[in-house]
């Protein structure tokens, strides 16, 4: 992904230069090169590149750890579409990643815009609404969020001194899974960090431009602010899509690591889990791994593609 | 006077954000009966007791399990830096054969699931019977497979005056020498910035240790204070609360301490 483009325009690999005075020659910088890359290489083999291509010939397989892995084909495949806990799974994540992240860069985009304009006590504001983006993946907050939301917790504890009767969040598959909508919203900031960097490189120029054409306030949001950022909001964009996809922890934690009630909050990545370790079917895990791979390709791949539609690059020629 | 409204609104919506860890902060000190009826600020009664209770709410006394996480931690700190630091000088300074290409992959890299790796690399570790031991947590650090910091670190190389390294070439200095003395010293911003990333991702992981660290003795605070919860022992949510507090406190002082270059490393990387 071309961050640098996006958010510091840092020059690419430069071409080649011509060899400098006094430079090492070609194959002694290739020589050392490599020994400096001896970890990075073995990295790449052992962790990255045979883990990846093991876990496509294991998606073909039925594999339980104690027995030889045995060939079936395309078979993890067909069970997947007759698994109607797979589907749940494939529901809950669609649902979690199309609702939370546009709110979520939504509350960023707000926030870092009434913050840029001059705001005194900046520092102290941004970094308020950073900490829970640092906190929001831990276990600790997890905990925090199943106390919450619980049938005694703060929220309906809050509601009940505006006499409303609360509900059990957790407890009912229409609400469980907007609690941990809410935990991701509430992470925010470091979207709305890298929002703040980005609207400090629009020229003042502009605002003055359009100050003189009469524009008010929200006039300039929509015509200088939202234009000039698009390449921010898509580089969040799909950052945040690609982190929710693989969301985990606060699911394991919030449902004892079930995805209930009703399989509400059975995340994709949590019945990955649960098929791989609990039920050691590493045959099935890895051909859902698979699967979330793909998807999380083609998707990205499509915000690529219909990026060309809606970001708008200042500086194209 | 209008600034003073939105001052106003602002820290009104700070407050309602922060909220629910002050919640957690007094519910750790109150009598644990207490914890849930009472959803105000000031306790009607503060007691010490939820933190000798969660202490020793599992076999194991939590400092041990402090102690497990700050070496899983420091050791990670230690591998990242060490050979994406490599990794990165290589990849921003030499010229080889295939740069571009190791370039493009730890860009990729960035954006691969965990869960794709996941299945194999636990078949791997435990063929080599190395489940429930810290080899899986620590190897995969020491050969520089966190790629976001390479990336961090080669966009951080490129920022410094080639024009140092080539007086050093002049000079005589190998492609170690330089590394060592003058670009090393020079990237001390990037390296804190991914030294403090490691420490506070590492700190807060639980997929990993989830599924590698079997028995108690060898949990880190994660996994430990997730088998609190689901023991669902005698002591209770005030001490579930004083332990995740506990477990939170490392992060605050880092982000307490630290907030430059967290702030600066999100906003030139966008890392999380």
């Amino acid at each position: 992904m071309t961050q640098d483009t996006l958010v510091r325009p840092v020059a690419q690999s430069p071409p080649p230069r011509p060899p400098r005075r006094g430079m090492p020659s070609f194959r002694r910088q290739g020589r050392a090169a490599h020994v400096f890359l001896l970890p990075f290489l073995l990295g790449l083999v052992l962790v990255t590149a045979v883990p990846l291509l093991a876990s496509l010939y294991l998606s073909f397989t039925d594999y339980d750890l104690l027995h030889d892995p045995e060939l079936i084909g395309l078979e993890n495949f067909r069970r997947m579409a007759e698994d109607q806990r797979f589907w749940a799974s494939v529901g809950v994540t669609l649902k979690y990643v199309l609702v939370s992240v546009p709110l979520q860069l939504a509350f960023a985009l707000l926030l870092a815009v009434v913050l840029d304009k001059g705001m005194r006590g900046l520092a102290l504001y941004r970094s308020a609404f950073y900490l829970p983006s640092l906190l929001g993946s831990s276990v600790a907050v997890a905990i925090l969020w199943r106390q919450l939301f619980g049938h005694e917790g703060l929220v309906n504890g809050v509601l009940g001194w505006f006499g409303i009767e609360g509900e059990s969040w957790l407890q009912n598959p229409d609400t469980a899974l907007s609690t941990l909508v809410v935990l991701n919203v509430w992470t925010f900031g470091s979207p709305m960090i890298i929002f703040l960097a980005g609207l400090r490189q629009i020229p003042e120029e502009l605002y003055e431009a359009a100050r003189v054409d009469g524009a008010g306030r929200v006039r300039q949001f929509w015509s200088v602010t939202v234009p000039l950022l698009t390449p921010i909001v898509f580089f969040n964009l799909v950052l945040q899509t690609i982190g929710a996809f693989q969301a985990f922890t606060q699911a394991h934690v919030i449902s004892e690591g079930q995805g209930g009630p009703l399989d509400s909050t059975l995340f994709y990545t949590l019945y990955l889990y649960q098929q791989g370790f609990n039920s050691f079917n590493m045959g099935y895990a890895s051909a859902m791994a698979w699967v979330l791979l793909l998807v999380i390709a083609v998707v990205t791949a499509g915000h690529f593609l219909l990026s060309k539609y809606w970001v708008f690059y200042g500086d194209e020629r | 006077m209008r600034a003073g409204v939105r001052h106003v609104a602002m820290c009104a919506f700070v407050l309602l954000m922060i909220y629910p860890l002050i919640w957690m902060v007094v519910s750790s000190i109150k009598p644990g009966n207490l914890v849930l009826s009472e959803p105000g600020l000031i306790p009607s009664e503060v007691t010490f007791q939820n933190y000798r209770d969660g202490w020793n709410a599992l076999d194991e006394p939590f400092s041990l399990f402090f102690a497990n996480s700050l070496f899983v931690s420091v050791g990670s700190i230690v591998g990242n830096l060490v050979s994406c630091s490599l990794a990165a000088y290589a990849l921003a300074r030499l010229e080889f054969r295939g740069r571009r290409l190791y370039f493009a992959i730890t860009l990729v890299s960035v954006m691969l699931p965990l869960h794709v790796l996941v299945v194999p690399q636990y078949i791997f570790f435990s063929q080599l019977g190395m489940v429930n031991t810290y080899f899986p947590l620590l190897l995969p650090k020491f050969l520089a497979t966190d790629a976001f910091f390479t990336f961090l670190m080669v966009q951080f190389i490129r920022t410094i005056p080639r024009e140092l390294d080539a007086a050093a070439w002049v000079d005589g200095a190998g492609p170690f020498r330089i590394f060592w003395s003058i670009v090393l010293p020079l990237m001390t911003p990037a390296l804190v910035t991914s030294a403090i990333f490691t420490f506070i991702w590492t700190w807060n992981d639980f997929f990993t240790p989830l599924i590698y660290l079997t028995s108690t003795e060898m949990f880190t605070v994660p996994v430990a204070l997730n088998s609190m919860m689901s023991s669902e022992t005698s002591s209770g949510v005030g001490a579930l609360f004083a332990m995740s507090l506990l477990s939170l406190l490392p992060i605050l002082v880092f982000f307490v301490t630290a907030q430059k270059y967290l702030i600066r490393g999100i906003s030139t990387t966008g890392l999380k």
